[in-house]
């Protein structure tokens, strides 16, 4: 198991130095970050000094090393809009975004896994068929045009629920929080719900497809022969194997939804750092957008690693295979 | 590999067909499959629902009322007239107009136009790239597959979304760009597929019989292994169809897509975001409207497809 | 004595699109005695599995049991709502499955599915129930218990877990055990270690089983009564001593020739001619008579069923030297 364990930690990390290369070679060699960082008008001297000054002018293998050693000091240098560290930039936002995608993914678990479940139990009736054809819609629906239509519609027509921002703040832990009061709850809900739509469906539909593949299995039926209660049997048999499909959908749907919030932020004025990439890539803003980057990848292969953990706290036969 | 001469072509032909799956079979199979699809009422009416929007697409520029990106054609004092009122000359505007005072129905149909456009080329293009890469991963097998499927792994550990901001960040904005990075965010969905299916196909024995007849390899590809890896690749690509033009949308909104002056329906809602608060709501919802019947009707054809060709590995 | 099961002129059907259902099980009817074990015998598709869910109330949606009455105790099954049919199920009547790969839920562990089988029934505290578990698992052969408790099932294998699922069967002592071909899926020596100790587990406690199988050397061995399947209806029902012997219906001699034996060594198995019918196309009449070798324009009709002391059958051209006997109704020795 520990042998395992540091196995898939070894090749997380190979991922992450693989999309450190990729990055690299993105910026530096498809994009020119000369163009971006000169003054089209600078003459010839002052071109020189600045490709100096960013270390352009050595090989380019040297160039990764320097960015890897940039890396490791968490120095991204710094944004050139805010004229501070990138890094610490993208962390001063991250709370809100987090605070969106989690909001987002209990939406997306509380409402997509009963109505999964219900659809999964009750196959044919007109309410299964409902939610069904409502999923197919989650689907198609664009987040950002449902993002519109929900400003147009609760805070435009209705006047129920702000369009923007986080609202009024708590702070713990050193970052700040809208949800625990209630003006930042009501902030946080439209944003929450929309970037949770597509979430929603695609909860529902794993879900109902656990369930009727669990349902015919001969296990169910042995527990039904054994006198179990029908909500014993959903509520231990079969949801006891949904489990995995889950866990899977929390912890990979949450870098999605991480990285999904770049849409939501910026229809809903929320201050996280989706929003302030989109700013960056406008303004070119290099620093700030490796560093996002970065981040994405670290958040990525990080919860690839914990989902791959808990597999294995989870199921019993991939835990045989680990001692093997 | 072979030399040709030593074997009579029309041989190689008679015995070819004779052990392809395929080619005996198409026909039929495929006659019955286009009456299963007919059997689903909701598939039928995406599909002509598609229909109406491609022809209404390709003929905007006849049915138009105006062109909305011709600035000679725009009147800045027909600008917000909401829908259904008249233009300072006299000509109604079904849907209203936006802040230039562009018709907003001539804005939806060039918007289809470019949005249709944008997704049938990166979907096209992301096939023909992904069919390829997975096909001669399939066929190559070794280490070249698993460096292969490793990149195409990697790759799909990350949204679409992400892929096509990193794409972005780097190759700057523009309807062009915004192509590219589909296209290179979507090949990897392709290659995974086909080569999981051309993975099925080479075991079975009308490949191992192609292989004895010492048939070039491009050939056991392309009219052996690819006809039948067809199935999934075309279910793929009426979501991937979507789900490109859906992704354009979101980018142009975003403004990292088209310019102004490139029509699309991401850049027509863009514009009325901002008029949204003060409720000129019709910029914004009406080519929303059209994006979404779109993406829908696409998305209950390829559902269907998908039922009916019922690929393995989708 | 009252039987301990009586069923009655079963049917359960599997409705078709457009058009009639297909009777798994069409006009079955038997009996069974405390303690006596009853042999189920007929191939695959024949309905007596679907016969073993319809006593449990079990068939699988949207199949169901559209006729005929099912005592158990004296009381109709009919008649019991879900809750109480609950009741019954597992700790009256249990039941094994065939495949001991697929009976467990590879997610929980072994203690839970003992014990959640207890407390559905009893008030017990979990240690109780922990403790009882734990006999059971000793009861039926598997060493050291305790241990074994807080296993999965994956780390069984196929026999260890048909043991598992045995000792679930009998948590309860139920009055009657319906397995479902439980060694089918096995080795050929967990097989017989599976047969006896099943049979002193059942004699110990005077249980009643039904063993569905479509093995004749099994029942022969394991039952007292034989009850033959063909295309959903008893063909031929008796003691097993009586019809093993001296078949009265050719689907029965049938499967006894394709019985490879130790006395025929060298010869060649006889086999029965074509294939089981469609139970959506089944021929008129008597099923079998397209494949046996006695039919004539008698057979497209029904027979009716023929009593002949504890015996019973459907076929108008009986085997035996006894057959005129049995029309005229004459008990045999």
């Amino acid at each position: 198991m520990v042998t395992s364990i540091i196995r898939r930690f070894i090749q997380a990390l190979f991922v992450i130095v693989a999309m450190t290369v990729i990055v690299f070679l993105a910026v530096n060699v498809i994009g020119n970050p000369v163009d971006i960082l000169i003054n089209p008008d600078a003459n010839q001297a002052e071109r020189a000094r600045v490709i100096a000054e960013y270390g352009l002018d050595q090989p380019l293998w040297r160039q990764y090393i320097d960015f890897l050693a940039g890396l490791l000091r968490g120095d991204f240098g710094n944004s050139f809009v805010y004229g501070r560290s990138a890094l610490q930039v993208i962390l001063e936002r991250f709370p809100a975004t987090l605070e969106l995608a989690l909001s987002a993914l209990v939406i997306a678990l509380v409402v997509g896994l009963p109505l999964g479940l219900y659809a999964g139990l009750r196959p044919r009736s007109v309410a299964s068929r409902i939610i069904m054809s409502g999923s197919i819609l989650g689907f198609s629906l664009p987040t950002f045009w449902v993002g519109l239509m929900f400003i147009l519609l609760f805070s435009v027509q209705l006047g129920w629920l702000p369009s923007n921002g986080r609202g009024e703040t708590v702070e713990i832990l050193g970052m700040r929080w809208s949800f625990l009061t209630e003006d930042g709850l009501r902030h946080l809900f439209l944003p929450a719900l929309n970037l949770a739509l597509f979430k929603t469906s695609l909860v529902l539909r794993l879900t109902r497809a656990g369930v009727q593949e669990v349902l015919p299995q001969d296990y169910i039926k042995f527990a039904r022969a054994k006198g179990l209660s029908e909500r014993r049997i959903i509520s231990v048999h079969v949801l006891k194997n949904l489990m995995i499909p889950v866990v899977t959908i929390v912890g990979l749907e949450f870098g999605s939804l991480i990285a999904f919030s770049v849409v939501t932020e910026s229809i809903f004025a929320w201050p996280g750092m989706g929003k302030l990439i989109i700013d960056s890539i406008n303004l070119l803003d290099r620093p700030v957008i490796v560093a996002y980057l970065m981040m994405m990848v670290l958040i990525f292969v990080g919860l690839n690693f914990i989902v791959d953990l808990c597999y294995t706290l989870l199921d019993p036969r991939v835990r045989l295979d680990a001692k093997r | 590999m072979p030399n040709g001469d030593a074997m009579d072509p029309q041989l190689v032909d008679h015995i070819e067909n004779a052990v392809s799956e395929t080619q005996t079979l198409t026909s039929e199979r495929g006659r019955n499959q286009l009456r299963e699809f007919f059997r689903s009422p909701g598939a039928v009416l995406g599909l002509l629902t598609l229909c109406v929007i491609i022809i209404v697409a390709i003929l905007a520029p006849y049915i138009a009322p105006q062109n909305p990106y011709d600035l000679s054609q725009l009147d800045i004092l027909d600008s917000r007239l909401s829908p259904g009122s008249e233009s300072f000359s006299g000509v109604p505007y079904v849907l209203g107009t936006d802040a230039q005072g562009r018709d907003i129905l001539s804005g939806i149909l060039y918007g289809l136009r470019a949005s249709l456009m944008v997704g049938v080329l990166s979907a096209f293009a992301a096939a023909i790239i992904g069919t390829s890469a997975g096909l001669s991963a399939a066929y190559i097998g070794g280490r070249v597959e698993s460096f292969m499927m490793r990149i195409v792994d990697l790759q799909l550990s990350f949204p679409t979304i992400l892929m096509a901001l990193m794409m972005l960040a780097v190759l700057g904005k523009g309807l062009v760009n915004v192509i590219l990075a589909l296209i290179i965010a979507e090949w990897a969905v392709y290659a995974r597929t086909v080569r999981a299916t051309a993975l099925v196909e080479r075991e079975k024995e009308y490949i191992e019989a192609a292989r004895c007849l010492r048939l070039p390899g491009w050939r056991i590809l392309f009219r052996h292994l690819l006809p039948n890896c067809l199935a999934p690749v075309i279910v793929i690509s009426t979501m991937q169809v979507a789900r490109a033009i859906s992704l354009e949308a979101t980018l142009s909104f975003l403004g990292l897509g088209a310019s102004v002056t490139e029509p699309s329906l991401g850049m027509l809602i863009s514009n009325g975001y901002q008029y949204l608060l003060s409720g000129l709501y019709w910029i914004s919802f009406y080519p929303g409207i059209a994006l979404l019947v779109t993406i829908v009707a696409i998305n209950l054809v390829g559902d269907r497809l998908r039922d009916v060709l019922n690929p393995r590995n989708v | 004595m009252a039987a301990l099961l009586e069923v009655k002129n079963l049917v359960t059907e599997f409705p078709r699109h457009g058009a009639a259902p297909v009777k798994a099980v069409n006009d079955v009817s038997f009996s069974l005695e405390k303690g006596r074990v009853l042999g189920l015998v007929g191939e695959s598709g024949s309905g007596k599995s679907v016969t073993g869910f319809s006593i449990m109330g079990l068939v699988d949606a949207p199949g169901r049991v559209a006729a005929g009455d099912i005592f158990f105790n004296g009381e109709n099954l009919a008649d019991l709502n879900a809750e109480e049919m609950r009741r019954l199920r597992g700790r009256h009547i249990a039941m094994v499955f065939q495949d001991p790969m697929m009976t467990l839920n590879p997610v929980l562990r072994i203690e839970t599915q003992m014990t959640e089988t207890l407390l559905a029934h009893e008030k017990m505290d979990r240690a109780e129930a922990r403790a009882r578990a734990r006999d059971a698992l000793g009861m039926v052969g598997i060493p050291s218990p305790e241990e074994r408790l807080s296993a999965y099932p994956h780390e069984f294998s196929g026999g260890m877990r048909q043991r598992v699922a045995i000792a679930i069967a009998l948590l309860h002592s139920p009055e009657l055990i319906i397995a479902d071909e439980p060694t089918t899926a096995l080795d050929v020596t967990i097989q017989a270690q599976i047969i006896s100790e099943f049979q002193r587990l059942a004699e110990e406690r005077d249980t009643a089983v039904i063993w569905i199988t479509h093995d004749l050397a099994i029942v022969s061995r394991l039952a007292d009564d034989i009850a033959v399947m063909y295309a959903g209806r008893l063909v031929e029902t008796g003691p097993v001593a009586q019809v093993l012997t001296d078949p009265r219906h050719h689907y029965t001699r049938g499967l006894m020739d394709s019985v490879p034996s130790q006395n025929t060594r060298g010869a060649l198995l006889k086999q029965i001619p074509g294939m089981t019918p469609s139970p959506a196309n089944l021929p008129s009449g008597c099923s079998f008579h397209t494949r046996c070798g006695g039919a004539d324009g008698l057979c497209t009709k029904l027979p009716p069923e023929i009593w002949e002391g504890e015996r019973s059958y459907r076929c108008v051209h009986p085997l035996g030297a006894r057959a005129l006997d049995a029309i005229t109704g004459e008990a045999v020795s």
